[in-house]
């Protein structure tokens, strides 16, 4: 797999902020248009359309033109590289945090039983 | 994976930093002990399937941690964390390195600082960790390598949606 350095920059900052993390969940199932995409979010149309526009930029999503209305699409081979790394990094730690839990609970309970 | 709502992780390229937040439901004494002692350590610092090995540790400022993180194939993934700052119950600092069996720091691979900060909060213990590498450069090795080694197995449910999405 390649890793270019600046193209994996552009797409960890794009998904650094939740409004575009959510816009890239959303078209994960499936193309939507940018009026639909901007609709759950509390924003002006103008901020919107920046964030998608640094989606764009990062190569993480398409857009076109269709009559008046435009749609957007996810463009996968992006989201495989830094996603992959990312949720790795996510999901080591969530392990991680999951026994450390189990060992709280341990010695909660064992804390219990000696009283 | 469950839902986890008070679990936080952000990456950072840009300043090559990861911010890592996460609540417990035990006192903070306990917490603090879990992170410094090493037989407590040893028991959770590896996520599942691997396990912790410690060789040596002195918790104290000038001291520090050589340990293993063990796969099921056995093969260890020796690490050094080394105390630069200590505040009981309330935080500490470290520099974390690649190691070999020995302890001896891997100068190949890039260090990076690690700063621990436990509070109190309704529910019991926040723990923050933020990881700072030197360099965006630095860190895209350590993801290189990680991606390289596949230390970590838990991608089935990403890959899973990606092979959707590429259909």
């Amino acid at each position: 797999m390649e890793n270019k350095s600046p193209e994996l920059d552009a797409v960890f900052h794009a998904l650094g902020d939740p409004t575009r993390r959510a816009v890239v969940q959303r078209l994960v199932q499936g193309e939507a248009s940018v009026s639909d995409l901007a609709r759950p979010f509390d924003m002006g149309l103008p901020a919107f359309m920046k964030h998608l526009g640094v989606l764009q930029d990062a190569g993480l999503v398409v857009s076109e033109k269709h009559g008046r209305t435009r749609t957007c699409r996810i463009q996968p081979e992006t989201l495989t590289a830094a996603e992959r790394w990312f949720e790795e990094q996510r999901a080591f730690w969530q392990g991680r945090y999951a026994g450390l839990d189990e060992l709280l609970r341990t010695l909660e309970q064992g804390k219990k039983d000696e009283t | 994976m469950k839902p986890d709502p008070e679990f936080q992780f952000i990456a950072d390229t840009t300043t090559a930093k990861m911010t890592i937040r996460r609540e417990f439901a035990a006192r903070r004494e306990l917490v603090w002990d879990c992170h410094t002692k090493p037989e407590l350590l040893e028991r959770w610092f590896a996520p599942k399937p691997l396990s912790t090995k410690t060789k040596s540790m002195e918790f104290q400022e000038g001291g520090h941690w050589h340990y293993a993180m063990v796969d099921q194939d056995d093969t260890h993934y020796w690490g050094r964390t080394d105390y630069t700052s200590i505040t009981p119950k309330t935080h500490y600092a470290t520099t974390d390195a690649f190691s070999d069996e020995t302890g001896a720091p891997n100068t190949d691979m890039p260090i990076s600082d690690w700063d621990v900060t436990f509070s109190d909060t309704s529910k019991g213990t926040m723990v923050e960790t933020v990881i700072q590498y030197a360099s965006p450069d630095d860190l895209q090795k350590v993801i290189d390598m990680g991606m390289k080694e596949g230390l970590t197995s838990t991608l089935e449910t990403l890959d899973e949606v990606l092979a959707e999405l590429t259909k």
